[in-house]
This record gives structure tokens, C-alpha cells and sequence, in this order.
């Protein structure tokens, strides 16, 4: 008998081998996409928004690659999301992890045609993950108390995170600044504290880690360039009419000298707004709110920098470097802490002026300024050096570091397929199909960068084969070469991170036995 | 259409726009019915039991979700078939009263549906099948309460909740974790239990997710998360022994509800008027600096001005907080939400041994952490995960399991899991059957066949030869007189239930019998179906 049509129009239902190809072909497709992205020798891919103006981005980040995609397919959507996690939580990564969920599912897909049941396959990945996860907890290297080694640790990893962007030409000096940068924060993640301002000319060499703060503004007409021993008010105030806040007034007169009165007055309210804010013992008041031209130039009068319109993180930053707290009253100045530092001036980076803050209280935030021929160019070094930040900053707190190189795919290889063999049961063949996924990924360095693939991982496999070995892909010579010589390090935090969310995905997406798409809600506009 | 004509060839009609609309009638009306029953029974029937798939569902907006619970799956369907609506109400009600079993109930609606065909193809009438069904429920309704074993438990010994929780948590993707998911379900449900009353509200218990981390690193907090940061950034970010302001108001001017103006037309008023403004906002910080407060948490924003103050008179606020979250605050620290500043008196302050703020990733997510907190029954599961599908399916089935340790408090009976009771219901439905002299005896016979056909899927689902085992299964039962032989699902090597501590609920169990066949009585009694056709 026909079934009754049970979903409403455009709704599709797809069910068993049909939905399980349809995930499959949908994450392996994306998979694919940013394959070639991975690894020093990796390629940029160019996104051009479908928005006005059509602006186009040039990157090598896998985050950003994949959720500027438009993307139907629901298991493409769960591997979008997991690199998106990714970035959020440790920001490097975000390709392999996608690269690794993809090949998960492509051994996946193979088993399954040899019929064995999802489920089983399942709980093959399962072990697996917890094998390799163990493999390279026994490997990691902790220098958290040498700190001359640490630092050197951290540099490396920088400079791994580094090579595979567009500042590899650079890495040593960005890595420089972005371990310094981190060094600085002292153990804390807030990455808020260090800015990166971009600015177009010259080139990336020229970039440079400013201890001071600099505040992307100019300085007020009439108003002094440079202030040495500055006392520094910062503050979060309507600085144009200052608006009576009770609710329902308004103002009614009956004759023009009623309205000069007024506006006498409104004068009056801020001239003494502004000799409450100069009797803070102040030489420099920023503030996030505008400030219009009278109490501009009333500062002026007083000899007192005046800088306008420094947005919500600019303020808040600056309240962190210089010590002092964000104001919205001035009422007993006594107690409000002023923030303080040596030296205000205006400075020049290429064609703007900028205001430099330096020999700051305290020495937490510090700024890097990116140099560039253009603005593509400096967006993705900002992507690159946030990865880069992301990762040392995650490093400080876990210390736990590891070669990179495809080293930990390797080792992580070598444990699940020994893990494999011991195995009875047709869990055995998933745990096997695990370690080959994860041989892909040096496979797919090798082969971005040009290598013959096959020679260098069988290689790497022999190297492996004796306990302790630091082999890894050297991609600059081209061959097996010796990672710890190299000075080639990554995250552990990171690596773990990939390595269990892309089981979690290609988990998931296994699970699925039945996809379900519900008719598109009907736009308003009909087009 | 039949259409009656009167003498003269005209039709008569009685439906408005008659010829517009498609009518079933009869067997036909039934017969479609129970194939729509059927199709929706079908798409569950491979999500039951612990080897039991997921199901992808894109909604309108383009999001994902991948489920494994009945009630969320139907839910998210957006079916257009009445029938088919029907099931999807049959499932929500049992994800109301009990929480668990959505999958199962949906299943033993579609088989007895599916019976039920059989009996109409042989000319038995819908209403007495029906009346077999509501005879051979209650035959199964006691028999479950016969085969049905206390078990006790107390604060100390929660084993038995742990079990019962992780049969549950087994049939979903965070199997993974089920021991220790159990484990914090359990003891969410025990914070928060009246032991005395036998009562839970589960209201108290907040389930928050965040994406990242990993799933073991889901835990259960004595006290409320809120996803807030402080309302100025220099503000203390731990605060030791909180004494907390639960307010209602906004630190802003007040807005009478009343229409009002206030006229300013002399240089005065205007500056009387500003001195007013700034007195209000010192008063407010003064009023609850005054009551001895250390923290501040209200439901709305504040003024620039007054977030200042607040700050420099050292009192950390925290703004924008959500109704229901202000409530579970109010609860666990044991304050009052006050609505007026006026009303601000030290009795009414919450306490709380420990506030913090604690940061996430590397994006600046920021939560606050409210605990030790004077009266602990409201407590929070924090669940993280890999991604955001991830959390939700954990957020849903952490809700099962919170309901399974709630309906266990309620009533501490227990049946056998793994089709083991559906088994047992249906030889002895089987054997009731032939007692009954009417026609209703082999509606009853074949309600005793629908209960198999959950142990079949159960037996499908893992692998295994479904007819072979059950039929195994059913002779040990009735050979041994044992109620405890299930389905293998797990593949462990034995039939014993007790033994695989796989056990579900007397009350989630009986509700699902009643609510299916209730539901199928309805399907059947449907003679005639008028809907509007396409046009």
C-alpha cells in the first residue's frame, strides 16, 4: 500500500546507505578542500565574499577557509564546526583536525563496504583514540621548570605554528615577537591584552613589538604632542551635551533669551564637567565617548591631552597597561586611580600618526605592529601571528610539548597498530584503519610539498620502528630528518585536541543512519 | 467522492466546497492511517537500544542536529501527515511524564498499528480490536507490577540509581562516558531530591553547555554557572563569602509607567534637575552598599555612570541576568529578588562562599562561577564537548537520565531492561488471550505480538539473527519462569538482565504501554478523513 505522504513538500528523507554516502562524500569533500592547505608547504586558498563590494580574502587558515563556506551538506556542517571550536579553544589546528576527521571517514567508508557495522567501527575509533592519546602522553616533554629551555621551547613551537604561513619568510623574527608578546602576559590566556595594529607599507620584516601601548588616534588640535610623566584619566562619558537621564524631561521655553540662558547653563554643566575631570591632577584624559569641540578646547586651555573616541578594547587595554580605572564620575577624585607612564608622544608609523604610551605601570599589554605591502597581506599575518599567540598562550599554562613534523602522527601510528594486532574481533580492522588515517597526515605534508609521499612515510615508518626516534618530515630538504635537531615542536594541547575532536566528529557522523532535511523556510521577499 | 443525489440528479452537499476536498472512508480511512502510524514507527525503530543509529535532522534554518531521542527526532521532523502527528504528540507526552522511553513508545505504537491491520484484513471490526487492546493493556499493566522488584537505595548507597541511569545513557552517543555522566546525573538529582516528599524538581537542576574541552571534562557544580562576565572589567573577579543584591531594578533613572513630562524652562530647574539625576544614582549604589552586599546581580542593564560607581565603591554587579537563572540564584544562595532599592534589607541578600569569574579558550568567553552557596539545592551540570551537535545531544541525554533518577525517587521500582519485560508481558498476555471467549481474544493475541516486536528491534539493531534470539530468549523465560532474560545488545555472553545491571523504570515502562496503546485506539476508532487537496 502507498504510504501517506508523511513530510511536508521540499522535505527529504534519506535513509541507510544512501545517508551514510551522503555524510561521507560531504565531509570527505571538505576534507579535501583544505587538504592542501596543510603543512609549511601548504597553498592559500583566495575567498571572495558574496557581499557588496565583493572583498576578497587570501588565506592558509582552516578556520576561516570554512566558515566563509555556504555549506548544505550536514556532515560538512559538523566538521565546520569543529575547526571552529578548535580556533576558539586552542587556534591552531584547525586544518588538521578537519583533515583527520576526513581521512577517519574515508577508512570509515571502506569498512563499511566491507560490511562491517558501523557500531563496530565505532568502538574500534574509540580504543584507538585512547591508545594514541596515551602513545603521546608518554612522549611529551615538560620544560616548565628550566625556564631558559621552556623559552626556547616556546619559540619553537612558534616558529612550527609560523612556517606554515605567509610569515614563514620571517618566522624567526615574528616568532621572537610573538614569544615575547606571550611571555609578557604572565600565564594568563587573555590575549586581549597584547594588539596588533596593522598598517599597510613597508614590509613584514619591518613589523615590530612595541612594549608601550599604542593607541590608533590623533591627538586633539592645540593640544600638547608629547607629555613626559603623564597622569592619565581614562573614562567612559558622554563628553557632548550630557543628556539629563531622567526619564520624560525636556526643555520648554518661551523666548529666545530663555534659550541663551539654557544654553548657558548646558556651558556652565560642562565647563564644571571638565574642571572636575582637569582637578584629578590630570595631563591626559582619554575617553571612549566623543568629545565635542568646547570641552576640546577647554582642555586645550588647561594643557591637557585630550584623545576622543577610543573604542571599547582600546579603553579597556589601556586601562590595563597603565594601571589606572575607567571613570564615569568625578565627583572625588581622590580616589579614582590614575593610570600613569612615561612618555605620551605622537609617533609615525608610515603615513599616520599614531599616539605611543610608554614606559607604562605595568608591563602586561604591549602592541605589534604589523607592516605589509597590502592589506591582504597584513590580514592574513594577523590570522597567522593570532594562531601563533593562541597556541603559546595555551602553551604556558600546558607545557607539555612534542615534535612536530608528522613525529606525533607517527608515534601515535605506531601504538594503535601494535594496539591492532593484539586486538581479537573485527574491532581490530577499525583500529587499523585508525592508525592509516592517521599516517595521511604526513602523507599529506609530503605531498603538498612537492615529495614523493610513499618513499618518505615507509621511511618514517622504519625510522619509528625503534623506540625513542625523533624522525620527522623535513620538508625544507626534503627527507626524514631529525626533529628534535631541527628544533621542530608543537603543541600538545593542540595535538589533543585534534586528535579527540576528530574521533568525535567521525563518531558522530558514523552514528547517523537516517538524514532528515526539512523544507527551507520561505523567505518573505520572494525573489 | 460519493455523493448522495437527490431525485432530480442533484447533488447534496453537506461539506462546504465539497468537490475541493479529498474524503477516505472505511477500511481505506484506517488502512492509511495505519500506514502513516507505521512509516513515522519506522524511522525509530533503528535508533532503539543501545546499538541503535542516529538520525541527522536539518531544520528550516539550515542547523543540525543529530539525535538519538525519540521525542527530539519526531519534534524535529516537521511532518505534515495528521497521523503522523499523532505519534509525534504520543512521544512528547511520554517525554513530559516520564523523559525516557520516547524511542520505545513510538515503536510499540507501530507494531501494534501493524497488527492491527492484519485483524482488520481478516474483517475483525476496528472497535473491537480496539477493546482487545485496552483488555490486553491492563492484562500487561499488572503483570509489569508483579514482575517489578524494589530496590533500595539511600544517599549513601546510589549504585542502583547509577545503574538504572547508565541503561539509559547507554543507547546514546556519550556512551563513552555514560559511568561518570551517570554518576553526576545521579548526584544532581540527590542534591536536589526531597527524599522525605519522594520528590525532585528537576527545575533546579541547570544543565549549561560550552563547546570545547573534552567530554570528560563535563562536571557537576554546587551552585549556579551564569554565562555573564562582570559589569565593568576592573572589577574583583573572585569574590570569598558573597553576600548577593538579587535585583530586579536597573541602575538607571526611574521611568514612572505613568505618562509624564518634566518641564525645564529656567536655568535652575536645569541644574537642580542634574543634581537629582547624580544624587539617584548614588543613592542606589548607597543603598546596597549600605545592607552590607558584596555583589550585585541584576536583571537589567546599568547606566555608565552608576556601573562607575559601583566599581569605585568596590561592588562588583553583574548585569543582564535571565529570569530564570535570577531564580535559581535566589534559590541556591538562599536570598531574595528585590524588585525596589527601597526594599534592600540585609535578610534579604543571598550568601555564597565563592564567586568567580573564569575564563574559556581563547576567545574572551567568560562564565560566573557562583558556589558554596548557603543552600545547595540548586546545582548546575556544566557539560563540555567537541562541538556544538555534540553538547546539545549530551545537554538532551543528561535530561533522560536526570528524568529516569527523578521517576526512581518517585517510585523505586524497577523492571528488567533489554526487552526483557516486553517479553515477559507478552507470554503473559499470551496466555490471558485464550480466556477470553469474544472476538477480543485475538486482538489480544496480537497485542501479545506487537510487545515482541521491541526485543526484535532491540535484537536487529545489535546484529543479531532477530527471530532466532527472540524466540531463545522467550523459551528460557518460559522454561526457567525468569522475567530477567533479555536481549544481548552488548554482545557480553549472557541473557541474564541482572546480571548486565541493565534495568528501566516500573512507572516509564507502564506508561509506555498505556500511552501507545491509547494512542492506537484512537487511530483505529478514525473512520472518515476529510482533508482539504492540493490545489
Amino acid at each position: 500500500m502507498a504510504v501517506e505522504k508523511l513530510f511536508k513538500d521540499e522535505a527529504t528523507e534519506e535513509k541507510g546507505e544512501r545517508a551514510r554516502m551522503a555524510s561521507f562524500i560531504g565531509a570527505m569533500a571538505i576534507a579535501d578542500l583544505v587538504k592542501t592547505t596543510l603543512g609549511p608547504k601548504g597553498m592559500d586558498k583566495i575567498l571572495q565574499s558574496t557581499g557588496r563590494g565583493r572583498s576578497v580574502t587570501v588565506t592558509n587558515d582552516g578556520a576561516t577557509i570554512l566558515k566563509s563556506l555556504h555549506i548544505d551538506n550536514p556532515a560538512a556542517k559538523v566538521l565546520v564546526d569543529i575547526s571552529k571550536v578548535q580556533d576558539d579553544e586552542v587556534g591552531d589546528g584547525t586544518t588538521s583536525v578537519v583533515v583527520l576527521a576526513g581521512e577517519l571517514l574515508r577508512e570509515a567508508e571502506k569498512l563499511v563496504n566491507a560490511k562491517i557495522h558501523p557500531m563496530t567501527i565505532i568502538s574500534g575509533y574509540r580504543v584507538a583514540a585512547e591508545c594514541a592519546r596515551n602513545a603521546l602522553l608518554e612522549k611529551v616533554v615538560d620544560n616548565k621548570q628550566d625556564a631558559e629551555k621552556f623559552k626556547s621551547d616556546l619559540m619553537k613551537i612558534a616558529m612550527t605554528t609560523l612556517s606554515s604561513k605567509i610569515l614563514s619568510q620571517d618566522k624567526e623574527h615574528f616568532a621572537k615577537l610573538a614569544v615575547d608578546a606571550v611571555m609578557r602576559l604572565k600565564g594568563s590566556t587573555n590575549l586581549e591584552a597584547i594588539q596588533i595594529i596593522k598598517k599597510p607599507g613597508g614590509s613584514l620584516k619591518d613589523s615590530f613589538l612595541d612594549e608601550g601601548f599604542i593607541l590608533d588616534k590623533k591627538i586633539g588640535i592645540g593640544q600638547p604632542k608629547r607629555i613626559e610623566n603623564a597622569k592619565i584619566l581614562v573614562a567612559n562619558t558622554a563628553m557632548d551635551t550630557d543628556k539629563v537621564k531622567i526619564y520624560g524631561a525636556r526643555v520648554r521655553v518661551d523666548s529666545m533669551s530663555k534659550v541663551a540662558e539654557i544654553e548657558g547653563a548646558e556651558k556652565e554643566k560642562m565647563r564644571e564637567k571638565v574642571q572636575k575631570i582637569i582637578a584629578h591632577g590630570i595631563n591626559c584624559f582619554v575617553n571612549r565617548q566623543l568629545i565635542y569641540n568646547f570641552p576640546e578646547e577647554l582642555f586645550a586651555d588647561a594643557g591637557v591631552l585630550a584623545i576622543e573616541h577610543a573604542d571599547f578594547d582600546g579603553i579597556e587595554r589601556l586601562a590595563l597597561v597603565t594601571g589606572g580605572e575607567i571613570a564615569s564620575t568625578f565627583d572625588n577624585p581622590e580616589s579614582v586611580k590614575l593610570g600613569q607612564c612615561k612618555l605620551i608622544e605622537e609617533i609615525m608609523i608610515g603615513e599616520d600618526k599614531l599616539i605611543h604610551f610608554s614606559g607604562c605601570e605595568m608591563g602586561q599589554a604591549c602592541t605589534i605592529v604589523l607592516r605589509g605591502a597590502s592589506s591582504h597581506v597584513l590580514d592574513e599575518a594577523e590570522r597567522s601571528l593570532h594562531d601563533a599567540l593562541c597556541v603559546l598562550s595555551q602553551t604556558v599554562n600546558d607545557s607539555r610539548v612534542l615534535f612536530g613534523g608528522g613525529w606525533p602522527e607517527m608515534v601515535m601510528a605506531k601504538a594503535v597498530d601494535e594496539l591492532a594486532r593484539k586486538t581479537p574481533g573485527k574491532k581490530s580492522h577499525a583500529i587499523e584503519a585508525f592508525s592509516r588515517a592517521l599516517l595521511a597526515i604526513p602523507t599529506i605534508i609530503a605531498d603538498n610539498a612537492g615529495l614523493d609521499s610513499a618513499e618518505l612515510v615507509s621511511q618514517l615508518r622504519a625510522e619509528h620502528h625503534e623506540e625513542g626516534s625523533a624522525a620527522g618530515i623535513d620538508v625544507i630538504s626534503g627527507s626524514v630528518g631529525d626533529m628534535a635537531e631541527l628544533g621542530i615542536s608543537e603543541a600538545f594541547k593542540v595535538k589533543q585536541a585534534v586528535l579527540l575532536s576528530a574521533t568525535e566528529a567521525a563518531e558522530m557522523i558514523l552514528r547517523v543512519d537516517e538524514i532528515i532535511t526539512c523544507a527551507p523556510r520561505r523567505r518573505e521577499d520572494r525573489m | 467522492m460519493a455523493l448522495a443525489f437527490d431525485e432530480f440528479g442533484r447533488p447534496f452537499i453537506i461539506i462546504k466546497e465539497q468537490e475541493s476536498k479529498t474524503r477516505l472512508r472505511g477500511l481505506d480511512a484506517q488502512k492509511a492511517n495505519i500506514a502513516a502510524g507505521k512509516a513515522v514507527a519506522r524511522i525509530l525503530r533503528t535508533s532503539l537500544g543501545p546499538k541503535g543509529m542516529d538520525k541527522m535532522l536539518q531544520s528550516p534554518d539550515g542547523d543540525i542536529t543529530i539525535t538519538n531521542d525519540g521525542a527530539t527526532i519526531l519534534e524535529q521532523m516537521d511532518v505534515d501527515n495528521q497521523i503522523a502527528k499523532l505519534m509525534v504528540e504520543l512521544s512528547r507526552s511520554q517525554d513530559y511524564e516520564i523523559g525516557d522511553g520516547t524511542t520505545g513508545v513510538v515503536v510499540m505504537a507501530g507494531a501494534l498499528l501493524e497488527q492491527a491491520e492484519r485483524l482488520l484484513e481478516r474483517g475483525i471490526h476496528p472497535i473491537r480490536i480496539a477493546e482487545g487492546y485496552e483488555m490486553a493493556s491492563r492484562i500487561a499493566y499488572e503483570h509489569l507490577e508483579r514482575i517489578a522488584q524494589k530496590f533500595e537505595f539511600d544517599a549513601t548507597n546510589t549504585e542502583p540509581l547509577i545503574q538504572t541511569c547508565m541503561t539509559t545513557l547507554s543507547s546514546k552517543i556519550v556512551n563513552r562516558c555514560k559511568r561518570s555522566l551517570a554518576e553526576i546525573a545521579v548526584k544532581a538529582v540527590l542534591a536536589v531530591a526531597d527524599l522525605e516528599r519522594r520528590d525532585v524538581n528537576l527545575d533546579l537542576i541547570k544543565v549549561e553547555g560550552k563547546v570545547g574541552g573534552k567530554l570528560e571534562d563535563t562536571e557537576l557544580i554546587y551552585g549556579i554557572i551564569v554565562d555573564k562576565d562582570m559589569s565593568h572589567p576592573q572589577m574583583p573577579k573572585e569574590i570569598q563569602d558573597a553576600k548577593i543584591a538579587i535585583l530586579t531594578c536597573p541602575f538607571e533613572p526611574p521611568k514612572p509607567k505613568t505618562k509624564h513630562k518634566v518641564d525645564i524652562d529656567t536655568v535652575e530647574k536645569f541644574q537642580t534637575l542634574r543634581q537629582q539625576e547624580q544624587k539617584y544614582f548614588d543613592d542606589m549604589v548607597q543603598k546596597c552598599k549600605d545592607v552590607g552586599a558584596t555583589l550585585v546581580i541584576c536583571q537589567w542593564g546599568f547606566d555608565d555612570e552608576a556601573n562607575h560607581l559601583l566599581m569605585h565603591r568596590n561592588l562588583p554587579a553583574v548585569r543582564w541576568v535571565g529570569g530564570v537563572e535570577l531564580e535559581l540564584i535566589a534559590i541556591a544562595t538562599g536570598g531574595r529578588i528585590v524588585p525596589r532599592f527601597q526594599e534592600l534589607t540585609p535578610e534579604k541578600l543571598g550568601r555564597a562562599g565563592l564567586v568567580r569569574e573564569k575564563a574559556f579558550g581563547t576567545t574572551k568567553d567568560r562564565m560566573i562561577y557562583i558556589e558554596h552557596c548557603a543552600n545547595s539545592r540548586a546545582v548546575t551540570i556544566f557539560i563540555r564537548g567537541g562541538n556544538k551537535m555534540m553538547i546539545e545531544e549530551t545537554k538532551r541525554s543528561i535530561h533522560d537520565a536526570l528524568c529516569v533518577a527523578r521517576n526512581l525517587i518517585r517510585n523505586n521500582s524497577i523492571v528488567y531492561g533489554g526487552g526483557a519485560a516486553e517479553i515477559s508481558c507478552s507470554i503473559a498476555v499470551e496466555a490471558a488471550a485464550d480466556k477470553y471467549p469474544g472476538v477480543e481474544q485475538y486482538a489480544i493475541r496480537a497485542f501479545a505480538d506487537a510487545l515482541d516486536s521491541v526485543p526484535m528491534a532491540l535484537a536487529e539493531n545489535s546484529g543479531l539473527q532477530p527471530i532466532e534470539t527472540l524466540s531463545a530468549v522467550k523459551s528460557q523465560q518460559i522454561k526457567e519462569n525468569n522475567p530477567w532474560c533479555g536481549i544481548d545488545c552488548n554482545d557480553v555472553g549472557t541473557n541474564d538482565m541482572r546480571e548486565q545491571n541493565v534495568f528501566e523504570t516500573l512507572i516509564g515502562k507502564q506508561q509506555q504501554m498505556l500511552l501507545a496503546t491509547q494512542v492506537v485506539k484512537m487511530i483505529l476508532k478514525i473512520d472518515d478523513v476529510i482533508s482539504p487537496s492540493d490545489y
